[in-house]
């Protein structure tokens, strides 16, 4: 290589590792504000501002969610195994939604410390199969990977 | 190796020789983008939670991958150009990035169109669909500087440098999904693991995204070639070549 093809070559190179060390910097720095929305340990403890509208994502709990029969409100219980926290919705669930789902909501936490939703969105998983092999593996009481099947699955992804 | 490399550097040689791949890469693509679509669409089992609407994956993933490995060659070309200073690798940069933002606003409507349903929002600002978004910007930053400069040697080197800058976002949309809390769901399919997807599902979309690569392959050679033919119109080999097909 000659001489001035390598300056250019060094010259590339440190534009690009330079360029990525300052983004990987920023980044690294605004962790906490790119994050789409706090887990329910981090709102019980505190981590999360108090009164602003936040996102909280977890899991439904299972057997938790309380339909009232004359509105669209709707209760149920956010976890992420190791913090819950009950949440008030109105409004339309998206099709997703159901116990041991990944959902995300939208609102703020209220003087008695439920979370006021205003919005909630359905999480999806990276996993996917056809509805037969979901029948056999509930009869089985296996998961996907063949483990046995927990209240919740380990392997949570919300 | 090396030859073939000194050979990219001549214009002429690479519309004779990219002419002779065009039909194959043509011919594939279209057979390739025909079964994996009726498979996938009418063959492939339905998802248990999602139903049918899980089937607008085999578009949706296809296109941003190609969206992301296509913003890859131009940043390595664009490197190439800079440092080799070749012609053909500044024609490239100019020809993939229509294309390249093309597949990443299909990525982001199919993306939407999948998410209303699915999720309950048609857009929701997570370090995934941002850093796309980003993507798809930088594509558009690359092409207003070609349409902006008039002069080609200098269009080509300041779209390179937005190339290789805009190369950070690369890891950025990969990672987006590991390292922040997004709505965006993790990658199904990994290197290293066996894709959390049954054979039947995961087939028809192999045999998509090897199509989305010839079909992107086709497009990029025939608007490459274009460029070749525009910039080299001066050359003894154009000109013949136009007479010779009687345009004369």
């Amino acid at each position: 290589m000659n001489p001035k093809r390598k300056q250019r070559l060094i010259l590339v190179l440190f534009l690009v590792f330079g360029f990525a060390s300052v983004v990987g910097l920023v980044l690294f720095a605004l962790q906490e504000n790119i994050n789409l929305f706090y887990n329910p340990t981090q709102i019980a403890e505190g981590e999360a501002p108090e009164g602003a509208r936040i996102r909280a994502g977890g899991m439904v709990v299972e057997g938790s969610i309380k339909r009232d029969d004359s509105s669209l409100l709707v209760n149920f219980e956010l976890t992420d195994f190791n913090a819950s926290i009950p949440v008030e919705y109105t409004g339309i669930l998206p099709d997703l939604f159901r116990e041991g789902q990944g959902i995300v909501a939208m609102g703020s936490v209220d003087a008695s410390g439920v979370f006021q939703a205003d919005e909630v969105l359905a999480k999806h998983d990276e996993n996917y199969m056809p509805p037969e092999v979901q029948d056999a593996l509930e009869k089985s009481g296996k998961t996907a990977d063949g483990k046995d099947a927990l209240p919740y699955s380990e392997k949570h992804t919300y | 190796m090396w030859t073939f490399f000194h050979k990219l550097g001549s214009p002429k040689w690479f519309y004779d020789i990219s002419g002779k791949w065009l039909p194959w890469f043509a011919v594939i693509s279209a057979l390739l983008l025909v079964l994996g679509s009726i498979w996938g669409l009418a063959f492939a089992p339905a998802d248990y939670q999602q139903g049918n609407s899980f089937r607008i994956i085999y578009i949706h993933v296809p296109s941003a991958i190609l969206a992301q490995s296509c913003f890859m060659m131009m940043a390595i070309a664009g490197a190439t150009g800079l440092i080799w200073k070749m012609k053909l690798a500044d024609m490239f940069v100019k020809a993939a990035a229509p294309v390249g933002a093309s597949f990443t606003f299909m990525a982001l409507l199919t993306g939407a169109v999948w998410g209303k349903p699915t999720w309950g929002t048609w857009w929701v600002w997570d370090a995934r669909l941002t850093s796309m978004l980003i993507l798809l910007f930088l594509y558009f930053g690359i092409m207003a500087l070609q349409s902006a400069i008039e002069d080609a040697a200098t269009a080509a080197k300041a779209s390179a440098v937005l190339a290789l800058v805009g190369m950070v976002n690369i890891p950025i949309i990969k990672y987006s999904v590991e390292w922040w809390n997004t709505l965006h769901q993790p990658a199904t399919f990994t290197l290293t693991e066996k894709p959390a997807m049954p054979a039947e599902m995961w087939i028809p979309l192999l045999v998509m995204v090897i199509g989305f690569y010839c079909f992107f392959t086709t497009v990029i050679l025939l608007r490459t070639r274009n460029e070749i033919l525009v910039r080299e119109r001066r050359t003894n080999w154009v000109k013949k070549l136009v007479t010779k097909r009687g345009a004369l």
